[in-house]
């Protein structure tokens, strides 16, 4: 956007030189022309003054020197003579050479400059040397951290008004910056006769507490401070509390203010009634005064009230393993309790069932706010991506829009902040490789604009996290190649789709053909892979040429409690994560008959496809005359999965399995049941992948 | 309705600016070349306030804001001046014009916004 503005001033300025240079040659003639010498002026300030508005410091300060000396033509103490006139025109044609130099970047000469400016300081008699350009003052406002109660009196100039200034804009200012009670103050009015209707009688006495220091109260009134009466008292110095045990007396405050003298007020006191309405009764002060050091009063006792509440429920910092020890703890607590459940349901002990649902809400509560600790919605990742998607299409001329889904799924906090660089890098090599020009794209008959889609969902004992565009897809034959150019793979390698789809987490694997700017910074697929591996994770790309890559990034959460559906087939228990199931059914032997052998059902005139588990886990014995179908929605495709009993909901604490077991499919993790057996986790993902690979 | 601004300004990169940034903060805006040029809209159009150059041709910012000020329709709106640094007599005078704030040049978008957001509330 600047470069539009820096565009439009130079345009501005070429002509504004222009003027100049036929004002000077002008002026040659008639030095004395006042008219010329205004219009010289003018167009030397316009272009100081918009010069380092939009960026151009070099040509502003010089010109500042420039029109300093110019300043005194106008102000008739200096004379225009030839001298100053050649000066002029070398400061202006040193100004197109600044301003033709900005464009392609090179320096323009500062001797030149420096001499021209020597020149006319000489000649406006105020010794050589170059100037030193103003000194921009830093803002360098340290933050007051501790809020201070200030007492603020604003009396506004009665014409007020008269210069555009409404007062109410800065008393709402003042409720910006803190806590802020106005009490309006009206005895200034005159008898109504007397008025002049567009005068301001009105004054204020603000109490104001606010953590951003005096400097700000002060801003506020900045436009007017020189014409109001504005007076500023700290009242309260919030972090001192302790040292400020008690609220100042009504008398004190109005003494201090100087609202009240002490031989007044010791008057007041004598006699035994309360000080502010013996005050205002004996007419010593107007109600309006006491009323503002009453707020003041209220004022100040609130604002502590509020501080000591917020610094009791402040928070701290506790190191990782000790959550991680709690929430350790917690699973350990719920696997306990569901026993204690269970034994008081065998008991039937009316005293220690009573006793073991209290203990389960007690459970409940705390596995929850024990895990709330540590989780936190990916969402917030999610959205910077976007930012991340923006900036990079347009760097790489590309339309791409970004759709997310899942934002809301929870993820250990340490593992979000792990999880950023893989998927940064993934969702780069998205834009970068994957999703194709504009032109390129509307010539494969696609969408001119390209769309990345990412999505987190949880399953099992992990989320996954996906991230898929609908680009150009991977380039088998350009991965074989080289692979084999790498010496990765022998060159007559007989490799699957995914077997070659891996070989780009080789390290040094690119197929890009140019190094842009965004890949090939030497981080390479090699990095976001071991990334993901450290977090005990695994990564999954599927892609069809011309239609698009997607890659699936499976995180464990380290420990997790989910709830799930509680299956038997035979002996053995399992688990599926409720969050997959979508409905039970029954499966009979007639059901199995009539589908002559294909594992398909008939749900409410649909098909289902679905994998007996008890065939599918090599489970000995055999199946009861009526099964049930758990259906589950995997990537929205429903799949049956055919258990001997559907026990019920239960919450799981996930274990999961040895370094032994991490290769096993369609196991996520393991639990421990009420009775102390252990119940397999179901990867139900990983089930039907394994499923669909089974039958191709 | 959106609130009307007039930045009344000989410089087109400056008016350009001012222009882009209040429209950009959800303002209408009445841009003028001069003071002559400005005073002769804000008899014909109403605006909220009124952001003005010092330094103008045919009629300058001082002249200007003693000219708004004596229009009825003008006699109570925000006016702010832009000036330099080098200008505080200029200030004073052009308070005493009627003016009721400055921006100091050179200024950022950013600063024009939190000006105008102070005095037009």
């Amino acid at each position: 956007m600047m470069d539009l503005h820096r565009q439009a001033f130079k345009e501005e300025a070429y002509e504004l030189l222009a003027e100049l240079e036929s004002s000077l040659l002008e002026l040659e003639e008639r030095p004395d022309d006042q008219d010329l010498i205004g219009r010289v002026f003018r167009a030397m300030h316009t272009i100081k003054g918009s010069g380092s508005m939009f960026g151009f410091d070099d040509i502003a300060s010089f010109t500042h020197e420039v029109e300093t000396v110019f300043d005194m033509v106008r102000n008739g103490k200096l004379s225009v003579t030839s001298r100053l006139v050649n000066l002029t025109l070398a400061a202006r044609d040193q100004i197109r050479a600044m301003l033709d130099a900005a464009d392609s970047g090179a320096e323009a000469d500062l001797q030149a400059s420096a001499a021209i400016i020597v020149g006319l300081r000489e000649l406006a008699g105020f010794g050589g040397g170059v100037a030193e350009t103003d000194e921009r003052h830093e803002e360098a406002l340290v933050q007051q951290k501790d809020p201070v109660t200030y007492r603020i009196r604003f009396v506004p100039p009665r014409d007020i008004f008269v210069t555009g200034t409404n007062p109410l804009n800065l008393l709402a200012e003042m409720k910006e910056l803190g806590t802020c009670t106005v009490v309006a103050q009206t005895d200034g009015f005159p008898p109504l006769e007397e008025m002049d209707p567009e005068g301001c009688y009105v004054y204020w006495d603000v109490i104001l507490t606010t953590d951003q220091g005096e400097n700000a109260v002060r801003d506020i009134f900045i436009f007017v401070e020189d014409d109001c009466e504005l007076k500023i008292d700290v009242v309260a110095e919030h972090s001192r509390y302790d040292e400020q045990q008690d609220y100042k007396k009504l008398g004190e405050i109005l003494l201090e203010r100087g609202d009240i003298t002490p031989q007044e007020m010791k008057e007041v006191l004598s006699r035994q009634r309360r000080f502010g309405e013996l005050a205002v009764a004996e007419g010593i002060l107007p109600e309006g005064k006491v009323q503002s050091a009453l707020a003041e009063q209220k004022h100040v006792k609130e604002v502590r009230q509020e501080k000591q509440v917020a610094d009791a429920s402040s928070s701290i910092r506790v190191p990782a393993e000790r959550l991680d020890l709690l929430v350790n703890l917690v699973g350990e607590m719920v696997t306990v309790q569901a026993r204690l459940s269970q034994t008081a349901a065998q008991r039937d002990d009316a005293e220690l069932m009573a006793i073991a649902e209290e203990v389960e809400r007690l459970t409940a509560e705390l596995r929850d706010s024990a895990l709330n600790i540590r989780m936190l919605p990916i969402g917030s990742t999610f959205s910077k991506f976007k930012r991340l998607v923006r900036d990079l299409s347009a760097e790489l001329g590309k339309q791409i829009e970004m759709t997310t889904e899942g934002a809301e799924t929870e993820l250990d906090k340490t593992v979000i902040e792990k999880l950023n660089d893989p998927l940064v890098h993934l969702i780069r090599n998205s834009i970068d490789h994957g999703i194709e020009l504009p032109e390129v794209r509307e010539a494969a008959g696609k969408p001119a604009r390209g769309t990345v889609h990412l999505a987190a969902v949880h399953s099992g004992d992990s989320v996954l996290i996906t991230i898929a565009d609908d680009g150009a897809g991977l380039d088998k034959e350009a991965i074989r190649t080289k692979g084999i150019e790498r010496g990765i793979i022998p060159a007559n390698a007989e490799l699957s789709e995914k077997e070659l789809f891996c070989l780009i987490f080789a390290p040094g694997f690119s197929t890009a053909k140019t190094v842009s700017s965004v890949s090939g910074r030497g981080v390479g697929m090699d990095v976001v892979k071991r990334a993901i591996e450290n977090l005990r994770g695994s990564i999954d790309i599927t892609s069809v040429r011309g239609q698009g890559t997607r890659i699936t990034v499976k995180i464990p959460l380290t420990l997790a409690i989910i709830e799930s559906l509680l299956v038997k087939i035979g002996d053995d228990s399992f688990m599926m994560p409720l969050a997959l199931v979508d409905e039970c059914v029954e499966l009979t032997r007639e059901d199995v008959a009539r589908s002559h052998g294909r594992n398909l059902a008939h749900v409410r005139e649909h098909l289902v496809p679905y994998i007996p588990l008890r065939r599918h886990f090599k489970i000995s014995g055999a199946p009861p005359e009526i099964e049930q179908i758990v259906i589950t929605q995997v990537d929205g495709m429903r799949v049956g999965f055919v258990v001997d009993h559907v026990i019920g909901e239960h919450q799981t604490v996930i274990k999961s399995l040895g370094r032994a077991y991490k290769d096993t499919e369609g196991i996520s993790g393991a639990t421990i049941l009420g009775d102390g057996s252990v119940a397999l986790i179901l990867d139900i993902p990983q089930l039907v992948q394994a499923v669909e690979t089974e039958q191709n | 309705m959106a609130k009307v601004i007039m930045t009344a300004d000989d410089s087109a990169s400056v008016r350009q600016m001012v222009t882009f940034t209040l429209k950009q903060g959800g303002y209408d805006v009445v841009e003028a070349v001069d003071g002559k040029d400005a005073l002769q809209k804000l008899s014909t159009t109403k605006v909220d306030m009124l952001i003005t150059d010092l330094n103008m041709p045919n009629l300058d910012g001082i002249g200007l804001i003693k000219g708004a000020r004596a229009l009825a329709s003008c006699k109570f709106i925000p006016i702010v001046m832009l000036t330099t640094e080098s200008q505080d007599s200029k200030k004073q005078e052009g308070k005493a014009a009627g003016a009721t704030g400055w921006i100091v040049k050179p200024f950022k978008p950013e600063q024009l916004m939190a000006v105008v957001k102070k005095v037009l509330g």
